[in-house]
């Protein structure tokens, strides 16, 4: 299976968010990360969802998703042609003696530390998941005492917009 | 032949434009919400309603009193609501209207918003919500419906603003009807159905996401016209998506132009007549041999408006193995969803159909033109071969199917026919002849026992003038009877025809054919044995617990009785002659008759049984 990032575009309404991860169980896709926000425009979302699929079943589910009356437009975005972002904010376990050695890591990754105690450093990363994954393996050996991360963003490179498209066709029907 | 100037020519109606620009053909300043929901409802032209008052919806039942337009039948249950909206739908394809209150009352609904979402059927499911300020709190009557009917529905609304009821209900009737058709819910609060509001019509609609394709593409469709030509063996397979497009004027064009052998599936039986050459039958795990067989066969397959659902198809990969496939349907979903298409085709079926005829038509203007001479022959050895058919019951007992049968030949013309599911649904499906489009209404894909009295009260209410004959099993009956006391007191008088064999049929045949003949609760006219306990006097076949004929007048409709060949057709004509009043005929039919052909469930169409026993035999080579 491969991981695919679908960029869907949805109204601003409510109840949205649950459609579309029921949508996802009810035809028996898993979905590996979901970060919901709102757009340009304050009336369309936007989902970044990645799935791991066969190109087949994705197809399906992709042609299921739009038949939501609320999901307005969706993109599959090409990793080589686009941006993807996660976050994650770490606490790892510091005393004296290793605190500056997490320190060392966290410049390494271009990452920043956000809280300090005398027992933990909590620490502010974001980047591609291969890189937090890299930085989150240097950090396990001092001790991970708690993680948060959020769902992949992603947009596409170059002057295009997906956006532009779907905002016109809401400006016809108002 | 020449094209008729409904196959060639008009497009379906266009809707009218809902977005902004024109101008308010009504405003009614200072109304209630509740108001503005019947004047909405008037406006979109629901002139029947099916539904039951509660607490929550209250509101809207008093300007509905005041209603001239909208007529509100009372129902018993909420679930003779739905079905008989679904009833309603299918007979007249206008969107069905069912009402129901808050919580339990919605929650009734649930069973025939799936079956019309399994089915798509255009309905529109309004139930009144608990006060807005009181969602969320465990409130009385209070259930998520939105939540509840979220993967049943092709949409759903909760409306919380009194504003928003005329565009809520502009939209939902609109989703309902067009592109796949299907259920809507617009869930109300009170509050909402309460407040003062301005009624205006026709309201803004807003469906940005909403865009359903109806032109189908010009290439695909030069595509499989070429296939079409080219193929030995074709077949077009016809779904309800013909029926629900009423593409059916120009399929017979099609059909004729091209000489392909035709099969409907349960849902399209109906959309080409059944009594046309080059109808081969149904097709599935309960189709006819030669129908089934084509389709293994074929070389080609034009699916029109069906969606290659498990009961047509049995066990997928070994299905049609030799077909190349055309696949038009207007849900880009359905196509490749189970079979890969070689072409699909995205489109409104009457659009496909009608661009079809055109495109065959152009290559045979070329010289291109298919030659099935061979396949016919195939086709009509199959046919001589392995016709339906049934034996007679060796006891002198009625035989289901000829009591189907002849409640067909008997039936005045125009007859529809609303069928439970089971066992008398396939027979109905069988040994009544279906030669125009909406004369057949079922639960195909759902399966939902107890369908047919609603359903039957449904189209009966929204076509008087034809009669309407429910071909219902013992255990469908007794799920849903009640509402018969509807139609009785409500001037709906539809025939029912209660085959009865004192069993659950079909889960009968299955333990007779794959456990053992041990019949676990399916037995329906006795219960089990209490020690000590005198069993109830049993009638020549069961018990007459319930006794039919008795409940059916106790409900104010004519109860008849026939268990006996001899007397079959007068009780049938009997039936046909009273329509002032619903009738119930108790048919006791003999309780051993099986459904065939069958294709037992998850095994290959190759393996379809022509009768107990009887595989057909069609030599090896014959597709070389």
């Amino acid at each position: 299976m491969t991981k695919h990032t679908l960029s869907v575009l949805v109204e601003n309404t409510p109840g949205i968010l649950a459609r579309i991860a029921a949508l996802f169980s009810r035809r028996g896709f898993n979905i590996d990360s979901l970060a919901v926000g709102v757009t340009e425009h304050p009336e369309i979302s936007r989902i970044t969802i990645v799935v791991n699929v066969e190109s087949l079943p994705l197809e399906q589910v992709t042609k299921q998703l739009n038949k939501l009356v609320n999901v307005l437009k969706i993109v599959e975005l090409e990793p080589g042609s686009a941006v993807q972002r996660e976050l994650v904010l770490v606490k790892v376990r510091a005393d004296n003696e290793t605190r500056s050695q997490i320190v060392e890591i966290v410049q390494l990754f271009r990452a920043k530390t956000v809280d300090v105690s005398p027992e933990a450093v909590t620490i502010e990363a974001t980047g591609s998941s291969d890189k937090l994954e890299a930085m989150l393996k240097m950090l396990e050996p001092f001790g991970i005492k708690e993680l948060v991360q959020s769902g992949t963003i992603a947009i596409g490179r170059g002057a295009r917009s997906i956006t532009d498209r779907s905002l016109r066709a809401l400006d016809r029907t108002a | 032949m020449p094209m008729t100037e409904q196959a060639t020519g008009a497009h379906h109606p266009q809707p009218r434009t809902r977005s902004g620009g024109q101008r308010p053909t009504a405003v009614e300043t200072d109304v209630t919400g509740a108001q503005s929901l019947i004047r909405s409802l008037e406006e979109v032209g629901a002139d029947t309603v099916f539904g039951i008052p509660g607490g929550a919806i209250l509101p809207a039942y008093d300007p509905m009193m005041d209603s001239s337009k909208v007529r509100h039948v009372l129902v018993r249950h909420e679930q003779g609501a739905g079905h008989a909206a679904t009833g309603y739908a299918q007979a007249t394809g206008k969107v069905g209207v069912c009402i129901a209150t808050s919580g339990p009352g919605a929650t009734n609904l649930v069973t025939p918003i799936a079956d019309a979402h399994m089915d798509s059927v255009p309905m529109v499911a309004i139930t009144g919500q608990v006060a807005s300020a009181a969602i969320g709190t465990d409130a009385f009557q209070e259930a998520d419906i939105c939540g509840i009917t979220m993967p049943i529905t092709k949409h759903n609304f909760l409306v919380t603003d009194p504003a928003e009821i005329p565009r809520t209900i502009a939209e939902a009737f609109h989703i309902a009807a067009s592109g796949r058709p299907g259920p809507v819910l617009v869930d109300i609060a009170k509050d909402a159905l309460q407040k003062k509001t301005t009624f205006s019509w026709p309201p803004q609609t807003d469906l940005p996401g909403y865009r359903p394709v109806t032109k189908p593409h010009a290439k695909q469709i030069r595509e499989a016209a070429k296939l079409i030509t080219g193929a030995k063996r074709p077949v077009l397979y016809v779904g309800g998506g013909v029926m629900k497009a009423r593409a059916t004027a120009e399929l017979k064009v099609l059909a004729e132009l091209t000489g392909a052998p035709v099969t409907t599936t349960l849902m399209a039986l109906g959309s080409f007549p059944d009594s046309h050459p080059q109808h081969v039958g149904m097709p599935g795990m309960h189709g006819s041999v030669t129908a089934v067989t084509a389709l293994q066969k074929a070389d080609l397959i034009v699916a029109l408006g069906a969606r290659f659902d498990d009961r047509v198809t049995g066990k997928l990969d070994s299905f049609a193995p030799y077909a190349k496939i055309v696949h038009a349907d207007i849900d880009p979903a359905e196509i490749g969803k189970n079979r890969a298409a070689d072409v699909p085709i995205v489109g409104d079926a009457r659009e496909v159909i009608a661009d079809l005829v055109v495109a065959v038509q152009a290559e045979h203007d070329e010289g291109r033109t298919g030659d099935y001479r061979d396949w016919w022959d195939s086709l009509n050895r199959w046919r001589e071969t392995y016709p339906l058919g049934y034996d007679q019951p060796e006891d002198g007992s009625l035989s289901p199917q000829q009591v189907i049968e002849r409640i067909g030949e008997l039936a005045p013309e125009n007859t529809v026919y609303a069928a439970g599911v089971g066992q008398h649904q396939m027979w109905a499906a069988h040994y009544i002849g279906y030669e125009k489009p909406a004369t057949w209404l079922n639960s195909g894909g759902a399966g939902t026992m107890g369908y047919a009295v609603p359903a039957a009260m449904g189209a009966k209410a929204g076509r008087p003038d034809a009669t309407v004959w429910a071909i219902d099993g013992d255990g469908c009956f007794q799920m849903t009877n009640q509402e018969l006391v509807t139609c009785a007191l409500n001037n709906i008088p539809v025939k029912i025809a209660i085959i009865n064999n004192g069993a659950l049929g079909m889960v009968r045949q299955w333990q007779t054919l794959f456990y053992n003949q041990r019949y676990s609760n399916t037995v329906l006219h006795s219960g089990p044995a209490v020690a000590g306990a005198e069993p109830p006097q049993e009638a020549p076949r069961g018990t007459r617990v319930p006794d039919f004929v008795k409940l059916a007048e106790a409900m104010g409709c004519v109860g008849l009785r026939c268990e006996d060949p001899d007397q079959l057709d007068a009780v049938i004509e009997k039936a046909n002659a009273i329509n002032d009043r619903p009738v119930v005929v108790d048919f006791i039919v003999h309780e051993d008759a099986m459904v065939w052909p069958m294709v037992a469930a998850g095994t290959s169409n190759d393996e379809v049984m022509a009768a107990r026993g009887v595989r057909p035999d069609f030599g090896d080579n014959e597709e070389d």
